[in-house]
């Protein structure tokens, strides 16, 4: 068997990770979304709903629900953070890498993390433009 | 306010044992296997560890091996005792809801040939005897069984399953994992016919690093580790004085007034859980109720919430706890405990263990009542998981 070293960076977040645990930003239902999308199971552990109220193809407000770990509540932070006031195509184009760079790396064990919120933000995406091709450009309700 | 309620997982060390140990690392350093004074008065201060735990659990010294720990300690007990027994029978019996020092020996030894079979547990945790009389066959060598589950302080009827092991026609050796009961639960080898005991000195306030194993007289056991032979014919090496000292120390400290600090513990369990149960909606307890629950161990989920991330807002506020979350270990898998008592995995992944000890007060478990429901009622806010949902 050959030996394998269990890096403790594995485990340890990084000091901006429990900034945004300890005082996440955009968390809370959205009331009025364009746009929600959940993704992930509670049966493994984690969960994310999110919410986009978008004008004219642009993100004007991004809010998240979580059930999960520090790193699901902080990426969570980071990515409504991040797409606010961007286009959505823009937004779509989002990488995992750019959203864990901003957080200050990634425990390697808490990557799927990163890639929930990712998936949850893509899928709000998509659902906007198939409601955009359905029945025109879906109203944000005042 | 720190509160410690991790005792479960690792205790600190008693002022009293820490003074007990320190002549031991600079001016009494010797080698107990030589004859000159230093080597003579480090081989007593052992004995004299070996009378202290000998008596706690109704054993004789020479029965108690001082090892690295429980692991250890777990490991030489299977291991030994199935390979100096293979002839007689090559079929192990354990449980579902073993520590990992236990499972992963098995399964190790599941892989050189050995039959090893995994009792099923009930809801709160508590063996099955029946399946156990059913699965017990000529081929039976060992049965490994905790004392106390160590994550949901449920308290197995070793007596029972010792008196169904006496009763069969061949000798059948009894292992018992009793780190989590050490010093909580009473243990009493001959009544309870056990033929190996596994405990641990950094669960009672002792050094981490040393534990030890009870070992009938007359057991058949093949050591697993070899080299220089001191103190101990079946564990060669040279033994970590200061830590054995440390460790009788700390059982010493432990046993004087056992009564008094089991009712003590006793006590905060019970506060501690009628506050969770009056402050927070939708928990559920893991393991019984009662006396036949460990006196240190409590242990809920709060269901649409996370471990990890109420393990960390605790954290915050100056309070340790552990978790059953899949996301606080290296695997993602929820407890292999809470799956066998039929937890749903999004049940217990909200799972808080705490785990007292008799250093812990009531004004402790009053700031824990305080601030838990508060961290609870946080992260339920912001969870997509709602009552209504489910």
């Amino acid at each position: 068997m050959p030996v394998e070293y269990t890096e403790r960076s594995l485990l340890k977040y990084s000091q901006q990770i429990i900034e945004l645990f300890r005082n996440p930003k955009n968390v809370g239902e959205m009331e009025n979304p364009t746009v929600t999308a959940i993704e992930g199971d509670p049966k493994c552990g984690d969960m994310m709903q999110m919410f986009l109220k978008v004008k004219d193809d642009k993100i004007t407000d991004a809010k998240f629900l979580s059930f999960g770990c520090a790193a699901n509540i902080a990426t969570g932070s980071m990515v409504t953070e991040m797409v606010k006031g961007r286009r959505v195509d823009e937004a779509e184009k989002l990488s995992i890498k750019e959203i864990s760079n901003k957080l200050g790396g990634l425990p390697m064990l808490k990557m799927h993390c990163a890639v929930l919120a990712h998936k949850t933000l893509r899928k709000a995406v998509q659902e906007y433009k198939r409601k955009k091709v359905e029945g025109g450009a879906p109203k944000t309700p005042t | 306010m720190k509160v410690y309620l991790d005792n479960g997982t690792t205790t600190s060390v008693a002022k009293e044992v820490l003074d007990a140990m320190l002549p031991y690392f600079t001016e009494k350093f010797g080698h107990p296997i030589f004859v000159y004074s230093l080597g003579q008065e480090a081989a007593d201060s052992v004995e004299k560890a070996q009378k202290i735990i000998a008596k706690t659990i109704n054993a004789r010294p020479g029965e108690i091996i001082f090892t690295s720990g429980g692991t250890e300690a777990n490991d030489f007990a299977i291991r030994g005792i199935a390979y100096a027994n293979k002839k007689g029978g090559n079929q192990i019996i354990t449980t579902k809801i073993e520590n990992p020092s236990v499972l992963r020996v098995c399964e190790k030894l599941e892989k050189e040939g050995f039959k090893v079979d995994y009792l099923d547990v009930d809801s709160q945790g508590f063996v099955n005897l029946n399946q156990l009389r059913e699965l017990i066959s000529e081929k039976t060598a060992l049965v490994s069984a905790m004392h106390v589950n160590d994550e949901i302080g449920t308290i197995e009827s070793i007596e029972e399953i010792g008196r169904i092991l006496r009763e069969q026609n061949h000798k059948i050796y009894f292992h018992v994992n009793a780190a989590a009961s050490y010093a909580k639960v009473p243990i009493n080898v001959e009544r309870m016919n056990i033929d190996a005991l596994s405990i641990s000195a950094h669960k009672i306030h002792g050094p981490k690093g040393v534990g030890a194993l009870y070992l009938r007289e007359g057991t058949p056991i093949e050591p697993i580790t070899f080299g220089y032979i001191s103190l101990f014919t079946l564990k060669p090496g040279t033994e970590n004085v200061p830590a054995i000292v440390g460790f009788g120390k700390a059982a010493e400290l432990a046993f004087n007034g056992f009564g008094k600090n089991v009712e003590h513990m006793l006590r905060l369990r019970d506060k501690l859980m009628a506050g969770i149960e009056e402050k927070i909606q939708h928990m559920v307890l893991h393991g019984p109720r009662g006396n036949k629950r460990s006196p240190a161990n409590v242990n809920y989920s709060f269901k649409y919430v996370e471990g990890e991330s109420v393990l960390l807002h605790l954290d915050l506020n100056g309070i340790s706890v552990a978790t059953g979350s899949a996301c606080s270990t290296r695997k993602l898998e929820p407890s292999h405990v809470l799956t066998a008592i039929g937890v749903k995995p999004e049940v217990a992944h909200g799972a808080i263990r705490f785990t007292l000890s008799r250093y812990n007060t009531s004004e402790e478990i009053d700031y824990v009542l305080e601030v838990l429901p508060r961290v609870i009622e946080n992260l339920r806010k912001i969870s997509p998981l709602k009552p209504e949902k489910f």
